[in-house]
């Protein structure tokens, strides 16, 4: 696999601002400071679109588009449908476990998480750095 | 006969030129001008049927004049929408005491560049723990913003209840002043959403999924 690029820009999305400063830190602390965010999954759409983001981390319940329906039109754009996506949530069901991966989740984070088990799916993910 | 057969037409179309509700005492008043004008020509089952009926109406009264004594509109407009303002504020301030958290532990991270590494590593690893912890605001946030959503729906209902019988509570003690009935639509604000059914929000303690069962059913690292 090949070296995680370290300054790949990573945009992260959720409703609570505390939450994004949360993930923004964390990532920080392992290395990745180019981090965007946004704070529905509407808004993030548009700089996806706009952007070449290497990574999206976003939370499920967001209104007016939650992160689900974000991983759906993300899969569904044919230019962003390989862009890795982790969802961070407190929707902790088998249902929407289930959902996310059929909706193409490339790793699942449930609320409340420690910055072990981030880096964990990071790695996951990426690959090891 | 004649005559109580026309006066219990004329009672009749009054009650359906009535715009709005009827009163069930109108209807009890109609049941037994009935019952009068068919006295000796009714068996017992029919006796007992419009004994019931009659009975079912006072029942429909005696509930409306109970829940109008609770004055649905103070309930409305004075207890939900007070609980509703006092949790969004915890909610803000919540916020704010986290953001308050988060400048002074970015600060202690910062100078952890000047310190002995040792030190140091000790230092980010508890700040590290403080970020972690912070996670606080989201999920409580979360379990708010459902306490909200039930206050929100109640009061949806206090509101479907008003329209149905606010004028008639209007007269009754407690009562209130009412509007036209009409069909409930969803709650103000409230938007459909297309994964509604998965909008579960965060789960109590020993309910939810750990990290490991999830991880178990994705089938990733």
């Amino acid at each position: 696999m090949a070296a995680v690029d370290m300054n790949m820009p990573i945009l992260i999305v959720d409703d609570y601002k505390t939450m994004l400063r949360i993930i923004r830190n964390l990532l920080k602390q392992l290395g990745f400071t180019n981090v965007d965010e946004a704070t529905d999954g509407a808004a993030a759409l548009q700089k996806l679109r706009d952007g070449n983001f290497g990574l999206v981390i976003s939370d499920w319940n967001m209104e007016p588009m939650s992160g689900l329906e974000l991983l759906k039109e993300v899969r569904a754009d044919g230019r962003l449908q390989k862009t890795p996506f982790i969802m961070v949530t407190a929707e902790s069901k088998s249902e929407n476990v289930v959902a996310a991966k059929e909706a193409g989740v490339n790793n699942y984070i449930v609320k409340p998480f420690n910055a072990a088990t981030l880096k964990g799916k990071l790695n996951a993910v990426l690959g090891n750095f | 006969m004649q005559q109580r057969r026309d006066e219990l037409d004329e009672q009749i179309a009054a009650l359906a030129r009535k715009p709005e509700t009827v009163d069930p005492a109108d209807i009890v008043d109609v049941v037994e001008s009935v019952m009068a004008s068919v006295s000796g020509d009714v068996s017992t089952v029919n006796h007992n049927l419009f004994r019931e009926i009659e009975v079912l109406a006072r029942f429909i009264q005696t509930a409306k004049a109970e829940i109008a004594s609770l004055r649905p509109e103070e309930i409305k407009h004075e207890h939900l929408a007070t609980a509703t303002d006092e949790l969004e504020v915890i909610v803000g301030q919540t916020e704010e005491a986290t953001n308050s958290i988060f400048s002074a532990v970015e600060t202690i991270e910062t100078l952890c560049e000047e310190m002995d590494p040792a030190l140091a590593e000790k230092v980010t690893n508890a700040v590290t723990e403080v970020y972690e912890a912070c996670g606080f605001q989201d999920l409580t946030g979360q379990r708010i913003g459902k306490v909200v959503g039930a206050l929100q729906h109640i009061e949806h209902r206090i509101e479907g209840l008003l329209q149905a019988f606010g004028a008639e509570f209007e007269g009754l003690p407690g009562g209130a002043p009412g509007t036209s009935p009409t069909p409930l639509g969803p709650p103000p604000g409230k938007v459909a959403r297309p994964d509604e059914d998965l909008m579960n929000g965060p789960q109590k303690p020993g309910e939810a999924k750990t990290q490991d069962e999830i991880d178990a059913l994705l089938g990733f690292d």
